[in-house]
């Protein structure tokens, strides 16, 4: 409804009496004088005013300004990956720099360096690997070439790196082999611990590592290792030790003769024969077996003809019959 | 009762919810103007160690960030007269205002200068069940007050305790914890029109605001153009408007009277128009430029340009002179100083110890009014300005403002009303869930 208000008849062209008045009717065009007279309304729209209200609510900025950018983003990309060829020409052209990338000579590895390995182990670690070079470094598994490797009994220890220039570094730390485990015609080497290491063809391979052998012979290896150090004397007439039922050890001399020792304390028991040996020269008589298993009763077996043939030689004759 | 006390204690509960959110827009809708301006709160004031008394006498803790002024429409004497004009009016001094402070207002504080007030005097007192004064025994006071007949269709807009007694001290600003047996007060009490509140209710719900406070301009403009020694040894401030002449009495930093002649600006501005046959655009330029209430043999030879658009070159040509012009306005002027002073005789304003008289609003800017003022209001009047407030622009600092500046002092320390204080125990309704709770807790 209009307000109840007269209205100025005639426009005033010359006289301008006051700007922004509610009830001044706008100056006639003269060229349309059929047009109705529009009041200049200074007040704002019911609608303005309240589009201004919203827009000086804080969340709806928000909302306006980063919602709706967003969201329209987000649906034209997912518009846009909706169709599969484009999906996957994407992912092709993807793949593409990707490789271009890898394939920078930067990261290309051509050599294969091997450090600290002996050259059958050497020629192993080449087989093993089988690396085709050149080859990238990030075609490259070095975790599972470190566990490809590990795998080798030679090895004690491996470190696998790229480094500069371009090559694949392989430092191995080998097991040193300590002693020589026979099974059966089987030679292997075994290091300190009791690893196997490698196998040997035949024992004059390595004349210089002590033999053991029998069951659970590599498991006591360490003591082994300490009765070989502890038999300094009789070494040179050491051909083995023996393992007897995987708890304790049998050194085996030449001449058939055996040293049974116990299976608590073998390296004091040996040291106790060998101060024996020192003084009643106990190793050279003809003596089989020297029975150390008990500690308190140490015996010996002798050769079958050895008591009459000492006899013999004190001038005693025995009669002796098959019985 | 109850209504309004609901109401109201409603309103000052969302003034507390925008001081919270820190934003209030002040909306003063006067016959000539209406102003909005948007308050910011920025907490207490942070205390300086230089000075002791904080910046702009402990006003700094909230700035004005918007301010717009639009001429207003729709509204006479002070009162909504066409709803939707004045609320398209409301609607551009809000917009603006939020445009400039850049932010949305929600909650908005209404001054209107109309709606006939009428003061009453009220007092109360109470026989103290323990003898130091509690808030409930405020509370109770104050509900002791008998209400006096304030008519049909009449709402109450201020009720405010003015003085407290205890036993036979009186003058007591806040008698809590103080001991005594006897507990008295005067509270002041005006009420408005309430059709015009329900108008002006209407109007601000139409804009998508809450009213969060409602206030009468004579007693807001006092707030603001009064010096602090003024409110408190007395004084009466009269705040010219537009459609309406506003007059507090303040003592002791209370108002204890308002009233309000339905005479203002505007209708010199019609006597002008009238007298010299000009549009009343024309009649209020000539009034603010030429304007004044003492002729001298100057302003004889001063030819305003009346102009025209009537067409007719005799009637365009016109010219009046000053002293003509000066001898339409003091009439008008003049009655409505004599009619103010009445209004203050009646209110025994005569028999206050200081005669402190001081002009404000729009229409005092009239060159020369202190001079015919003393001569009827007596000589202690002097032209107010309200005091400055943080952030408040130029263009809003003139005595037409002083109701604006008044609300927002308002609306951040609002005084004390009879609503701010809890109902007492015995008034609540005998289905209260209270008093049901309570039952329970006495005897269980």
């Amino acid at each position: 409804m209009r307000p109840l208000v007269a209205e100025r008849r005639y426009a005033a062209p010359g006289t301008a009496p006051s700007t922004g008045q509610a009830y001044q009717a706008q100056p006639q065009q003269p060229s349309a004088p059929a047009q109705p007279q529009v009041r200049r309304d200074p007040a704002p729209t019911r609608m303005a005013y309240r589009m201004q209200r919203l827009w000086l609510t804080p969340l709806f900025r928000v909302l306006v300004r980063v919602g709706i950018p967003g969201f329209v983003i987000a649906l034209v990309t997912l518009l846009w990956l909706g169709n599969d060829e484009r999906r996957a020409a994407m992912l092709a052209r993807v793949d593409e720099m990707r490789e271009a990338v890898e394939n920078r000579p930067e990261f290309r590895v051509n050599v294969l360096e091997i450090t600290g390995a002996s050259p059958s182990l050497d020629a192993a670690i080449r087989d093993m690997l089988a690396l085709k070079l050149p080859v990238s470094s990030f075609d490259l598994d070095l975790e599972a070439a470190r566990a490809k490797i590990a795998t080798l009994d030679a090895v004690e220890n491996v470190l696998v790196k790229v480094g500069g220039s371009g090559a694949l570094e392989v430092t191995i730390t080998e097991r040193i082999p300590a002693l020589i485990l026979r099974r059966g015609e089987e030679l292997d080497l075994l290091d300190g611990k009791g690893r196997r290491v490698a196998r040997i063809l035949s024992r004059a391979d390595r004349p210089d590592l002590p033999l053991v052998a029998g069951e659970g012979a590599s498991l006591a290896a360490d003591e082994a290792l300490m009765l070989v150090a502890a038999a300094g004397p009789i070494l040179p007439r050491l051909r083995g030790l023996v393992r007897i039922s995987e708890r304790r050890w049998d050194l085996v001399l030449d001449r058939g003769q055996r040293i049974l020792l116990p299976a608590q304390d073998p390296v004091r028991a040996l040291e106790r024969l060998l101060a024996l040996d020192k003084a009643e020269d106990l190793m050279n008589r003809d003596v089989l077996t020297m029975d150390l298993r008990n500690q308190q009763r140490p015996t010996l077996r002798l050769a079958p003809a050895a008591l009459r043939e000492m006899r013999r030689s004190m001038g005693l004759v025995t009669v002796e019959n098959d019985l | 009762m109850t209504d309004l006390y609901q109401s109201q204690r409603a309103m000052r509960n969302m003034r507390r919810a925008a001081m919270q959110r820190g934003v209030v827009a002040i909306l003063d809708i006067g016959s000539s103007k209406i102003a909005c301006l948007v308050l910011r709160f920025d907490g207490p004031e942070r205390r300086r160690e230089s000075d002791g008394v904080g910046s702009m006498a402990g006003q700094s803790q909230f700035r004005i960030i918007g301010a717009a002024t639009t001429r207003s429409r729709g509204v006479r004497f002070g009162e909504i007269h066409v709803m939707t004009e004045t609320e398209s009016a409301i609607r551009t001094a809000v917009q603006a205002a939020q445009k400039m402070a850049n932010v949305r207002v929600d909650h908005v504080i209404a001054c209107f200068s109309g709606a006939e007030p009428r003061s009453y005097g009220l007092a109360g007192d109470i026989e103290l069940q323990d003898s130091v004064v509690t808030e409930q025994d405020v509370a109770r006071v104050l509900a002791a007050c008998d209400m006096p007949d304030i008519g049909q269709g009449r709402e109450v807009l201020h009720a405010q305790p003015v003085n407290f007694a205890l036993d036979h001290r009186s003058g007591l600003g806040d008698p809590r914890g103080q001991i005594g047996n006897r507990l008295a007060c005067d509270m002041h009490l005006l009420s408005v029109e309430a059709s015009v509140v329900q108008n002006l209710l209407y109007c601000i719900k139409r804009c998508d605001l809450e009213l969060a406070g409602i206030a009468s301009s004579a007693y807001v403009s006092g707030i603001s153009s009064l010096v602090e020694d003024e409110q408190e040894l007395g004084a009466a401030c009269i705040d010219m408007g537009g459609g309406a002449t506003g007059i507090s009495i303040f003592i002791k930093k209370h108002m204890i009277y308002s009233d309000s002649v339905r005479m203002g600006g505007d209708h010199i501005t019609l006597d002008i128009a009238k007298g010299l046959q000009v549009p009343m655009a024309v009649a209020e330029r000539m009034k603010t430029k030429h304007g004044g209430v003492h002729a001298t043999s100057m302003d004889d030879r001063e030819m305003i340009e009346m102009g025209g658009d009537s067409g007719d070159w005799e009637k365009d040509r016109r010219r009046v002179s000053r002293t003509e012009l000066i001898g339409i306005m003091r009439p008008r002027v003049e009655e409505i100083l004599e009619e103010a002073r009445a209004r203050l005789d009646a209110a025994g304003f005569d028999h206050l110890p200081s005669q402190q008289i001081v002009l404000t609003g729009g229409a005092s800017q009239i060159p020369g009014l202190d001079m015919l003022a003393a001569r009827i209001l007596g000589q202690r009047v002097r032209l107010g300005r309200p005091l400055r407030i943080q952030g408040l622009p130029q263009a809003v600092t003139g005595p037409a403002f002083s109701s604006s500046v008044g609300l927002c002092l308002f609306a951040t320390s609002p005084q004390d009303e009879w609503w701010d204080f809890d109902i007492p125990t015995e008034k609540y309704p005998a289905r209260s869930l209270k008093r049901a709770f309570k039952w329970f807790k006495d005897n269980w």
